[in-house]
Parts: C-alpha cells; sequence; structure tokens
C-alpha cells in the first residue's frame, strides 16, 4: 500500500521537475539582484551565493560599505556598546561567497526590461529580484518635523551617525534637564525598540544627569512589553519616566526643533534634547519599483513574493505581510524562505515549505534583559503567528541576566548569519 | 537514489501543502454568528460594556478582567485561578457558558456547531491585539500539523532539509560553534534528537527553543539532527 503511494508520487514528482526546470537554461548563469544589504538583504544574498555554490550570480546593491545595525543601537546610547562594535563589512560576502557587491544606490527599477538603475549610473540585469529597503518616514506625521529638522531632533531610528548624535545630544543636556521622545505609531520597526531606548536613555541619565526627566509622548494606548518595561522603570528609574498616552492628548502633538519644544494638546513643553520617531513607509525604492500599495509593499505568505510582480521579492520592514512584527530577526528569517525559493525557482533546487520565526530581546537595565517571540506560518491571507512567548514580570535577576546573554549571543549569531 | 530523492521531492511537495496554518475560523461568517451575541456584548471602536462585557481585546484577558463591570462570582472565581481567555477557553466556554463556569450570568445556551464557534472567535480576534505591532499577542492561526506516514519516521533524516531548517536556528546559533548561544553543531544525531524532543515536550524550560521546537514533526527533527551531526 505504501509502496503503491510512494511509487505513485514519485511519477508526479517526475512530472513536477520537468515543469519547474529553470526558466534562463541557455543564456548563461542566472543573475539575482538584491537591493539593500541589511538583515533581509544580506541574508538572503549570502544564502542564495552559498548554497548554490557558483550557479547563480548574486550582486548586492548597497551605499554604504559599512552596515551599522540598527539592532542594539539602544545598547550604544546606553553605554554598553561601542558603535564601532555595531559595524559590519561586505568584504567577506565578495571575498568568501562570490557575492557581487555594488556600493551605489539603487535609483530605480524597470520591471519590464528587469533592470535596476544605479544612482552612479549603470545598469544591472536581474532575473530575480530582491529588495529589502528597510524603512523610510512619513513626512508630516509630526507637525514641525521633517528630515530637514533631523540634525536637531535625530530619528536615530537608523542605524550609525543620527544615534551617535542622539548620544550626543543626550549627554549634553544641562543637569536636570529633559529628554523627550515623540514615539511612532503603528506599524513601525521594531515594536519594543522605542521602550527599550527610554530604558537605556533613563540608564544613561541616571548614571550622568541624575535630576534629568524623560518625557515620553506616544499616540498609542498599548505596546509591546508594557508591563515589563512598566515595572523596570518603577524599579530601575523610579520619577524620571513620565509617559503621555493618547488619553492625555499624545495624538496630538507637534515639534518645533528651533525652539526646541513640544507642544502636547496645546500644551508647550521645553525640552533639552529631542528623539522623534516619525510614521514609517517601506524604504523609498519600494515605491518607485511600484510595489507598494499605501506604505508597504504586500508579498505572497509562502515566500515573500511581492504581490505586483512574480519575479521580485520583497523582504523585511517594508513589506506587509500579516502578523510578523518589522525587525531584524524578522527580516532575516523571512530571507532564508526566500532564498530557498528563488533559488528553486532559477535552478529546480529544492523547495521546502515557509517557517517564520521571530524573537526580539530588549535590556531595561544593566544586566536585565526580557524578551518577546512568536512562531508564524502561511496561511492563505498572510502570515499568521501560531504561537507566542514572554518574559514574565518579577522574573529573578539570573533569568534577566540569562536572558541578557543570550541576547549579546544572538547579536553575534545573526550577524554572522548575514554577513558571514 | 534518484527515485528517492524525487520521491521525497513530492512528499516534501505535499507536505508544503499541509504545512499552512490554518485560519482560526473565518472572521465573516463569525460576523453573522455574532448577531446573537450582539444584544449583550459590543463590540468594535468605542465598544462599550452593556448588559455584558465589551469584547475589545479580550484575547490575553483574565477572566472577569474588565475594570468596570460586576462580573458573577464564578468568574471572578475562575478569574483569580488563572483563567484567560484565548481561543480554546473562549471556545470552551461559549459552547456551554453554564456547564463551563455554573454561576455566569451569561444567559446564553451556547453554540454547539464547532464551526459557529471557530468563525465567531476568529471575529472577535479582530478587536484584539495585532500580533505586528504586540509581539506577544494571542495567535490569529492554529499551527500546521505534521502527518507523517509511518514509513518516512524509518527513513534517515533528510540532510538537505535539515540544512533548509538549520536556517532558523543559525539566527541565533554559531554555524561555527564557538562562543555565545550553545553549540548545536556535530552532535551525535541521537543526542540532536533527545534535547529537540524535550524541550517540544516541554521538559526542558527555554521559551525560544520550546517555540521552535514545537512546531518541528518527528521528520524535521530527523533532518535536523542528519545536518548538525556533520554540517559541512
Amino acid at each position: 500500500m505504501k509502496l503503491n503511494r510512494r511509487t505513485f508520487i514519485g511519477t508526479t514528482a517526475a512530472l513536477a521537475a520537468v515543469m519547474s526546470a529553470p526558466a534562463v537554461m541557455g543564456q548563461g548563469k542566472p543573475r539575482v539582484v538584491v537591493i539593500g544589504g541589511g538583515a533581509g538583504g544580506a541574508t538572503a544574498a549570502r544564502y542564495i551565493a552559498q548554497d548554490s555554490a557558483g550557479a547563480i550570480d548574486v550582486t548586492l546593491i548597497e551605499p554604504q560599505t559599512t552596515y551599522y545595525t540598527c539592532f542594539f543601537s539602544n545598547l550604544y546610547l546606553g553605554g554598553f556598546k561601542e558603535i564601532s562594535d555595531l559595524g559590519h563589512s561586505y568584504a567577506k560576502l565578495a571575498s568568501d561567497y562570490g557575492i557581487n557587491v555594488v556600493h551605489d544606490m539603487a535609483a530605480g527599477v524597470d520591471r519590464t526590461a528587469k533592470t535596476v538603475t544605479l544612482a552612479g549610473g549603470g545598469t544591472v540585469a536581474y532575473d530575480k529580484l530582491i529588495v529589502s529597503p528597510g524603512i523610510d518616514f512619513v513626512d508630516g506625521s509630526v507637525p514641525g518635523w521633517s528630515v530637514d529638522a533631523q540634525d536637531k531632533m535625530p530619528h536615530a531610528y537608523k542605524g550609525g551617525t543620527q544615534v551617535e548624535l542622539l548620544k550626543a545630544q543626550i549627554m549634553a543636556m544641562p543637569a536636570g534637564g529633559v529628554f523627550a521622545m515623540v514615539a511612532p505609531p503603528n506599524p513601525y520597526r521594531c515594536p519594543p525598540g522605542p521602550y527599550e531606548r527610554i530604558s537605556m536613555v533613563g540608564h544613561l541619565l541616571k548614571v550622568n544627569n541624575p535630576t534629568a526627566k524623560i518625557l515620553l509622548v506616544d499616540p498609542k494606548e498599548k505596546y509591546s512589553k508594557q508591563g515589563l518595561f512598566e515595572e523596570g522603570w518603577a524599579k530601575h528609574y523610579p520619577g524620571m519616566i513620565e509617559r503621555i498616552g493618547p488619553d492625555f492628548g499624545a495624538a496630538n502633538v507637534s515639534v518645533d526643533p528651533a525652539a526646541m519644544t513640544v507642544t502636547i494638546d496645546g500644551t508647550v513643553e521645553q525640552v533639552h534634547a529631542c528623539n522623534v520617531i516619525p510614521a514609517q513607509k517601506a524604504g523609498m525604492i519600494a515605491a518607485a519599483a511600484g510595489l507598494t500599495d499605501g506604505n508597504w509593499a504586500p508579498v505572497n505568505p509562502v515566500d515573500m513574493s511581492s504581490k505586483m510582480d512574480p519575479d521580485v521579492y520583497v523582504l523585511g520592514d517594508a513589506t506587509n505581510q500579516g502578523d510578523m512584527p518589522k525587525s531584524g530577526f524578522s527580516a532575516n528569517s523571512q530571507a532564508k524562505v526566500c532564498a530557498n525559493a528563488v533559488r528553486g525557482a532559477l535552478t529546480g533546487s529544492r523547495v521546502f515549505p515557509a517557517k517564520y520565526s521571530n524573537t526580539c530581546w530588549s535590556l531595561i537595565a544593566p544586566e536585565d534583559g526580557v524578551k518577546v517571540g512568536a512562531a508564524y506560518e502561511p496561511t492563505d491571507e498572510k502570515i499568521a503567528s501560531v504561537s507566542s512567548f514572554i518574559s514574565q514580570t518579577g522574573e529573578d535577576a539570573a533569568l534577566r541576566k540569562a536572558t541578557y546573554e543570550e541576547s549579546e549571543g544572538w547579536y553575534t549569531g545573526i550577524t554572522t548569519d548575514m554577513f558571514g | 537514489m534518484i527515485r528517492s530523492t524525487l520521491a521525497l521531492t513530492c512528499l516534501l511537495g505535499l507536505w508544503a501543502g499541509l504545512s499552512q496554518a490554518a485560519p482560526l475560523g473565518d472572521p465573516e461568517a463569525g460576523k453573522k454568528v455574532y448577531n446573537s451575541c450582539k444584544g449583550c456584548h459590543e463590540v468594535g471602536e468605542g465598544a462599550r460594556n452593556g448588559v455584558g462585557p465589551h469584547l475589545n481585546f479580550v484575547f490575553g484577558r483574565k477572566a472577569a478582567g474588565l475594570e468596570g463591570y460586576r462580573y458573577s462570582k464564578s468568574l471572578e472565581r475562575a478569574g483569580v485561578a488563572g483563567l484567560e481567555w484565548h481561543a480554546d477557553t473562549l471556545d470552551a466556554y461559549i459552547e456551554d457558558p453554564r456547564g463551563f463556569a455554573s454561576g455566569t450570568r451569561m444567559s446564553f445556551r451556547g453554540l454547539k456547531d464547532p464551526q459557529d464557534r471557530a468563525n465567531v472567535i476568529a471575529y472577535l480576534r479582530l478587536y484584539s491585539d495585532n500580533p505586528a505591532n504586540i509581539p506577544e499577542a494571542d495567535p490569529t492561526a492554529r499551527m500546521s500539523e505534521y502527518t507523517v506516514d509511518a514509513a518516512l519516521l524509518a527513513m534517515d533524516g533528510d540532510r538537505e532539509y535539515g540544512q533548509y531548517l538549520s536556517g532558523e536556528c543559525k539566527a541565533c546559533h554559531l554555524s561555527d560553534g564557538a562562543d555565545g548561544i550553545p553549540s548545536i553543531v556535530y552532535w551525535p544525531e541521537d543526542d540532536f534528537k533527545v534535547a529537540l524532543y524535550a524541550y517540544k515536550s516541554g521538559q526542558r524550560l527555554h521559551p525560544v527553543m520550546q517555540m521552535i521546537a514545537s512546531r518541528l514533526g518527528d521528520e524535521e527533527i530527523a533532518a535536523l539532527a542528519a545536518y548538525f551531526e556533520n554540517p559541512d
């Protein structure tokens, strides 16, 4: 009985294998172009290059020569990491994996001709395109703020110089001064990120400017790990942090970067450092390539292919996929499913079922780490959460320390997974 | 050799079909079922307590956990004892409210059709936290169940499938097994399986590993064990 079934299955598979023969045979090696060298793009490029063992020509387009991770940038703010700890080179992706790393900005995509135009001139042709551009900001989401004001009121929501600038401004605050954060509306990159940042700024001020205050202006009613953060703030930074939610007018906020004021429902607050995290949308190339519907790029939940174009895949924060939070871990997880599907489409290699996962660690205070995570699977509609977990309030110090140490191990793990 | 690879390819194709998570139910159909609830329970924007408590954010809420509503002693006791509302507990409660919580003031005979219950639960789930924004929020689908042919279990682990699945491990575990998160490379196959089954069963307590292992079928654990025994 089983033998019969297997024989039958085998025949069907042979047929399927013939039908899925590579689409680009006879034209030299199939070409994959990846736009964006972050957690989605670098991972996808590396997995495709590594697993295809030279059968696919992989080009990675990324303007920066050193990538500064946005994840763990809060730990730099808190003084637990140096900025250099967060910088990563693309050298190994070129030397060890044979990826053609092009340090330029992708300026446009011609999906008919299947080419990517570079800001520095020239075009790159693709058979499959992977777009992993991260986020950009929605104009006008915080009245008074624009990208032009990012030196006065940094967003610090992309890795690198913005985060350094924010830390310098916090360190320069007068004794007893006020640090304000305007938190973003949903959906945004890294759901617990703003609140871990509040924690890390709390630690920085506790050490350097203990009478300073933190004003958190938050348009959301609730947020991830809220109970854990509130418990931690009361324990480690009592009296320092005030959160103003939408019930007290936080959805009606504007800023004046020149005057360094924040106006909450008509009340003007003078502040000394201000972190404005605006509303977010897919990195601009996604819209320029016609891959977005609204602010985000819709994708098919089984393989991250664009709903606009079967030869284009979109990864990470830029996507609208369902239940996965926008995070580096999510992007890295999606990249592996995508890499397997792209390789299968181009070389006929085996395509396995999609499984996705995410874990977000947050540091509340020295050695006080917490985490939240979930497993995801595709349904017809979306990538759906199928189970989740979260650290508990009241956990003992040893467990919190172990959770923090685990996050450091994860950082080493994921950056190795991205950059080789 | 080739034949077995082909057979496997297709079996994996079948798993791919089976491995889709199932939605909790059909929220559109659930909206109709909800007609028999809405005389007492409001849900959606601006919902307030009426004869019964409003049902916004009910998923993950402690039983009798809404401030400003006077619950029965029975549900209050259940909440104090730790009862929370999730897809499974809601299902049990609305099937037979008085059977589930004998003193409940919810005068509703219950929904006997499991599909009706699934659909109304899917509808209500729309009005609780969105996991994309609050990752710890309740799931929105049921994990796929891997039903595996017994013949497959006798088979050696499929290294290539294991290599694919290992991508999930390598987000944290270094592939060369250096320091940081514990090394998982070059383990004897059996040890690897024992460890994963211990997480899957809940005997070993790490929440990330329990989550990962909970959705690995036998063939996937075998595939990972075969791959990690000799990943080069």
